[in-house]
């Protein structure tokens, strides 16, 4: 090394201001949610102690507040969200199957795949009017019956499910289908023993997600004159039938300050722990499913 | 996308229902010697096109039972197209296109009366990257025994029998039930060359099977491919001269274009081709 060019090891410094503040930037943008979100629930918790115990859960609602109970619409909200998985599953993947798989990539194909985009977008309001049309009125379903409440919401949550199980779907490698029609395969064969398992767990994910937004569904219910209030748990799919947040939302509304704290705050905690009930078990079943593929 | 059908050919006037093998070639004939006995699959002036592109030029060759023919060429020459349009893998395609004949067995696959599934399942098929499916090493061999129908009688034995003519079965014989994913980059393409011949089919089809792999493997797959030539018509398209000259008997040479421009035994072409662009090509001088 030559030793009459002495090295230059002063490299200097980059300026790390504008790093530092986007960092911090973005993590107020972070937090807000989350302390807002942490916050909200604390105060309803807060709000419930002493409301939610098993006498609330296993009773029928009641005029005064220290009798009133959740069970009846607990049930039927519960009973409500197993119909509709069980509606918007099969005709979600079987759409979701036949846009991505099977229909060329036509005008058609492109018209029915924007009106499901849109669809997804349409409030609830409307949807309930459909149903209030179609099932109530034109199948005969009953008005506020369970039946009613399952196919409505369904609807509603249809296109999401849709959606997200198109992009399972798609998400799968191409490869995957040439080395399964390259085994000759047929369409069906491929569909059913590469294309489903591989993207089970993105509709599952995605049904998942859609039911949590079917469960905290108000307004098609009262389209389809579900009783704010019901008493006994529904027996049948004819049965009138009432949801944990129509029920909230009943409560909210009457003059005792019990009802209005107490009650709703114990009743918000119950749909709450039942949404997150629903998703773990489904996160639990979608990892199983993983691990098996 | 459509398994088994969304291409359309013109038949000509004069094509007697397939059985048109004796066919002499055209004057698309490329230079070499293009005709070869106890061919099993005879192209005859096929064109392929991908929408407005013409991806294959009257292509017309034939391929002989049991030995290795490898397709070579630069990139985008037409290779892989002309090794896709033999199994009609191309069908897959919504825009492609394809004209003219290709007969194996002197039945022309193109016929309205050819199922391209049951072709498969005669016709083989090894890919570029290795894609074996997220199942167990013994339910990624009985693939195709399972789709075909195959599976009623032993499936071990015949997995057993796929893994070992594959050069496989030593390494993965105590672990049959666990992923084919956890293989290696060479293993899990031996695992996809053992699916596709536990079906037993007559030719296997392989796109540039070991460019995705490291020198051990692909000498691995090369010897590998060499044995199989003893049971199986091989067709391969590598982009690897020396391979090609290592293990084929044949060579087909596409160059720009989609033009097959010369095709004869291998020694001929490595050592003496008739076309001088061949003989660039293979000098290295340019592609």
């Amino acid at each position: 090394m030559a030793t009459d060019t002495p090295t230059d090891t002063d490299f200097g410094q980059v300026s790390r201001t504008k790093d530092v503040a986007f960092r911090l930037l973005a993590l107020a943008a972070t937090l807000v949610g989350i302390v807002s979100l942490a916050a909200l629930l604390a105060n309803v918790a807060v709000d419930a102690v002493g409301w939610l115990n098993w006498g609330f859960i296993t009773s029928p609602p009641h005029p005064d507040p220290y009798e009133a109970g959740f069970l009846p619409a607990l049930v039927g909200s519960i009973a409500i969200m197993l119909l509709i998985a069980l509606i918007t599953f099969p005709v979600g993947v079987g759409a979701a199957v036949y846009l991505e798989e099977y229909a060329n990539d036509g005008l058609l194909t492109r018209f029915i795949q924007l009106n499901i985009a849109n669809l997804a977008g349409v409030p609830s309001v409307v949807y309930g009017l459909l149903g209030l049309g179609l099932f109530v009125g034109l199948l005969g379903f009953g008005y506020g019956t369970v039946l009613a409440a399952a196919f409505t919401v369904a609807l509603l949550i249809l296109p999401i499910v849709i959606i997200s199980a198109q992009e399972a779907i798609r998400a799968v490698p191409d490869s995957q289908r040439q080395a399964s029609y390259g085994m000759g395969a047929t369409k069906w064969q491929t569909i059913r023993n590469v294309v489903l398992p591989r993207a089970m767990p993105g509709i599952m994910t995605g049904t998942i997600l859609a039911l949590g937004r079917a469960i905290g569904e108000t307004a098609p219910l009262i389209m389809i004159a579900a009783p704010t209030t019901v008493f006994g748990i529904p027996n049948s799919f004819e049965s009138k039938v009432s949801a944990m947040p129509l029920q909230i939302y009943t409560w909210a509304s009457y003059p005792e300050t019990e009802f209005q704290y107490g009650v709703v705050a114990a009743g918000v905690v119950t749909l709450l722990i039942v949404l997150l009930t629903i998703n773990s078990i489904a996160i639990v079943i979608r990892n199983r499913y993983q691990q098996r593929t | 996308m459509t398994a088994n059908g969304g291409s359309s050919r013109s038949v000509s006037a004069s094509d007697p229902g397939g059985s048109r093998s004796d066919a002499t070639m055209t004057d698309n004939a490329p230079l070499g010697s293009p005709r070869v006995d106890n061919a099993v699959i005879k192209s005859r002036d096929l064109d392929v096109y991908y929408g407005d592109d013409q991806a294959l030029h009257g292509v017309n060759m034939d391929i002989p039972e049991r030995k290795v023919t490898a397709l070579i060429g630069p990139s985008g020459c037409g290779k892989s197209t002309f090794l896709r349009s033999i199994n009609r893998m191309n069908d897959l395609i919504d825009i492609a296109r394809v004209d003219g004949d290709l007969y194996f067995h002197d039945k022309n696959v193109y016929d309205d009366d050819v199922d391209p599934v049951a072709l498969r399942r005669k016709i083989g098929m090894v890919f570029q990257k290795p894609n074996p499916f997220p199942k167990s090493i013994r339910d990624n061999v009985a693939y195709g025994l399972r789709v075909q129908g195959k599976d009623d009688g032993d499936v071990d034995e015949k997995v057993h029998t796929a893994l070992e003519r594959a050069a496989l079965l030593e390494e993965v014989e105590d672990q049959l039930d666990s992923s084919g994913l956890d293989l290696s980059g060479g293993q899990q393409q031996r695992l996809c060359i053992a699916r596709a011949i536990a079906p037993d089919p007559e030719v296997i089809l392989m796109d540039e099977p070991a460019s995705a792999l490291d020198p051990v493997a692909t000498s691995k797959i090369e010897d590998l491919i060499e044995d199989l030539a003893e049971e199986y018509t091989v067709v391969i398209v590598t982009h690897n001269m020396q391979q090609a000259a290592r293990i084929s008997d044949k060579t087909a040479v596409f160059l720009t274009g989609g033009h097959l421009v010369e095709f004869d035994d291998t020694n001929k072409i490595f050592e003496n081709p008739e076309s001088d662009r061949v003989e660039d090509y293979i000098t290295g001088k340019f592609g």
